[in-house]
């Protein structure tokens, strides 16, 4: 159990992570969720006593994490897998680490054979590869068996095996009853991996919710219509008492209608329709709507080039369409302008 | 971790486990230990041995002071011998020898800081006084042993080759030149632990040792600063290293200097523990 109270850190003029209050609470795994720069790492290197914070506190079961006397019990931290004398062999990496808490030598071993770097433990960490560094920060964090984990943008780097790998291992420490909090600017990693959500943008918490009612709450779904008599339909759309949103594409948009009603309709008036499917927005879109105010670096792309794989990166609960954002207008087009 | 068996045990454990008591939800099998300075100095004491940088320094510091010792003793006679102690061969070697106590010292802790590894150590031993007492403390017995070594080694080798000429006792010189260099080396240590970065900590360590030898030849020019001069070519590094072999008998034994650098050395320590717990990592 990890208690956020009021956390703030400011450097000079900028607040970095402000007024954050929430609990990450053991069993599940939590998702820390922010675009680049809302103060991700920030608030993990607080929580770990790295970084003092200018206000507030955080506590550790309880504890302040300067005063646990036995740090890697409690908590296994990743948090960049650029934390490692690149001179200094996997093992050896690991053994000073063990020494420092007394956990016994067998144990090196152990999280080496479960991180899958036995065969390279006595090679330098210099020559590893981002993903093998990315296991060696892992095997670092597990060390102590602790009750909590923290994982840094953990998948970065990693190839689709070894994504898979870490996201099984989180879902079984949280399973044994462990405390998982990892942080992602990617909303379809988490949504495969994190039962619970914070989301955050500059520094504020936007959301502190399951990732049930997450998805559930954010995923706008509506019926994408195309039709060469776009006026007649619009007109029989109107009598019905529906809803069109017209875009830019020529395509009509209606809000949580229902296709079978709609197609009925368009069968009784002998309207030609080219297209009717039902779509939903996906979780990365709700994401991007979420944080669209707080994204402190922006791409100020021309909508019309907007890439729409950018928009809608595949979920298993909410596939995106494969023109996802194509004829709508692009995401956050009004808080570019803004 | 994805064998059919363990996710049996998984899916059954999570529900009365988390939920009876938040915090103590899991327990490790592994036996729960006080941490203290000895975990500590385990730690560093792999750190140091296990990196390559402290094989290079100590390498190098071995040939310069025992290679250029042997130099000196076998040019020299053993008349040379009669009022100075057999250690006098290493001070040449030393000269240029503690630049590479200095760049150990630096490095002990500002590679850490470097590669990010601090971050990672800090986690893990989050009492930071702790971390730094323990590269202190195994920074100075290593430099102090393997100096001591290196000035012992070429005092037995003269003796040797130059045996019966006096009997002077060079024992202690040994130990206050092995001190001597190690404490600058310690030096280096807080000051790389308050510069963070390890050219930059270098460089104010050469510095700190060549800077004082060099200056004093331009204040003596100016009456108004040849006390100054005088002093700083009295504390010295090269002089006071001199003082302490007895190159110049006419002075003491480099007491002064070796306290001034005491002095010094512990300034620079408390600076780096004040630092060291304001500061973010």
């Amino acid at each position: 159990m990890i208690e956020l109270e009021g956390l703030t850190k400011r450097y000079g003029e900028k607040m970095a992570v402000n007024h954050l209050t929430f609990a990450v609470r053991p069993g599940i795994v939590t998702g820390f969720l922010g675009p680049n720069g809302a103060g991700k790492s920030t608030t993990m290197r607080m929580m770990l006593g790295l970084d003092r914070p200018t206000a507030g506190d955080v506590r550790i079961d309880g504890q302040h994490y300067d005063r646990l006397k036995d740090p890697l019990k409690y908590i296994g931290a990743l948090l960049d897998a650029k934390g490692m004398h690149g001179g200094r062999s996997a093992f050896n990496h690991l053994l000073c680490l063990a020494q420092s808490n007394g956990i016994p030598r067998s144990r090196v071993h152990e999280v080496l054979d479960t991180v899958g770097l036995t065969a390279v433990a006595r090679k330098k960490a210099k020559g590893f590869s981002l993903g093998m560094g990315q296991r060696l920060g892992i095997a670092g964090a597990l060390l102590g068996d602790p009750r909590i984990l923290m994982f840094d943008e953990p998948v970065n780097g990693l190839d689709p095996e070894g994504i898979h790998w870490i996201r099984n291992l989180m879902k079984s420490l949280a399973a044994q009853g462990r405390t998982v909090f990892v942080s992602s600017h990617l909303m379809s990693e988490m949504a495969l991996t994190a039962d619970h959500l914070v989301v955050i943008g500059q520094g504020r918490l936007l959301a502190d919710t399951s990732m049930a009612d997450f998805i559930q709450r954010n995923s706008r779904s509506y019926v994408r219509i195309r039709s060469p008599q776009r006026e007649r339909l619009l007109d029989v759309l109107y009598g019905a008492g529906i809803t069109v949103v017209e875009t830019d594409g020529g395509t009509l948009e209606v809000d949580g209608g229902k296709p079978e009603r709609i197609g009925e309709l368009a069968a009784q008036h002998q309207i030609v329709l080219h297209e009717l499917s039902p779509q939903q927005a996906s979780l990365e879109e709700a994401f991007m709507r979420l944080t669209a105010e707080s994204v402190e670096y922006h791409a100020h792309a021309d909508p019309s080039l907007a890439d729409p794989s950018l928009a809608g990166t595949p979920s298993p609960s909410a596939p995106p369409p494969p023109s996802g954002g194509q004829g709508r207008q692009a995401w956050g087009s009004d808080w570019k302008k803004g | 971790m994805s064998t059919p068996q363990h996710q049996m045990q998984q899916q059954a454990a999570p529900a009365p486990n988390w939920q009876a008591a938040p915090g103590t939800s899991y327990t490790s099998p592994i036996p729960v230990t006080r941490t203290h300075l000895g975990h500590a100095l385990a730690s560093e004491w792999t750190k140091i041995k296990s990196v390559r940088s402290t094989m290079w320094t100590l390498g190098v510091f071995l040939l310069l002071v025992v290679g250029i010792g042997l130099l000196v003793a076998a040019q020299t006679s053993d008349a040379d011998y009669a009022e100075v102690p057999y250690t006098i061969p290493a001070f040449f070697g030393l000269i240029l020898g503690q630049i590479c106590l200095i760049t150990l010292g630096v490095l002990v802790v500002s590679s850490e800081y470097g590669t990010g590894m601090i971050r990672t150590t800090f986690t893990a031993s989050p009492q930071r006084y702790r971390v730094l007492t323990a590269k202190l403390l195994i920074f100075f017995v290593v430099a102090f042993v393997v100096s001591a070594f290196a000035i012992g080694f070429v005092g037995l080798a003269t003796s040797g080759m130059h045996g019966g000429a006096s009997d002077n006792k060079w024992g202690g010189t040994v130990l206050m030149g092995a001190l001597y260099v190690s404490l600058l080396g310690v030096l280096a240590l807080a000051v790389g632990s308050m510069l963070r970065h390890s050219a930059g900590a270098i460089t104010s360590m050469l510095g700190v040792v060549l800077v004082p030898a060099i200056l004093p030849a331009f204040l003596m020019m100016s009456e108004s600063m040849r006390t100054i001069g005088e002093k700083m070519q009295e504390y010295n590094a090269p002089n006071a290293l001199a003082q302490i072999f007895e190159l110049d008998s006419d002075n003491g034994g480099g007491g002064p200097q070796l306290a001034l650098l005491a002095g010094v050395t512990a300034a620079a320590i408390a600076g780096a523990y004040a630092l060291l717990e304001r500061r973010d990592v």
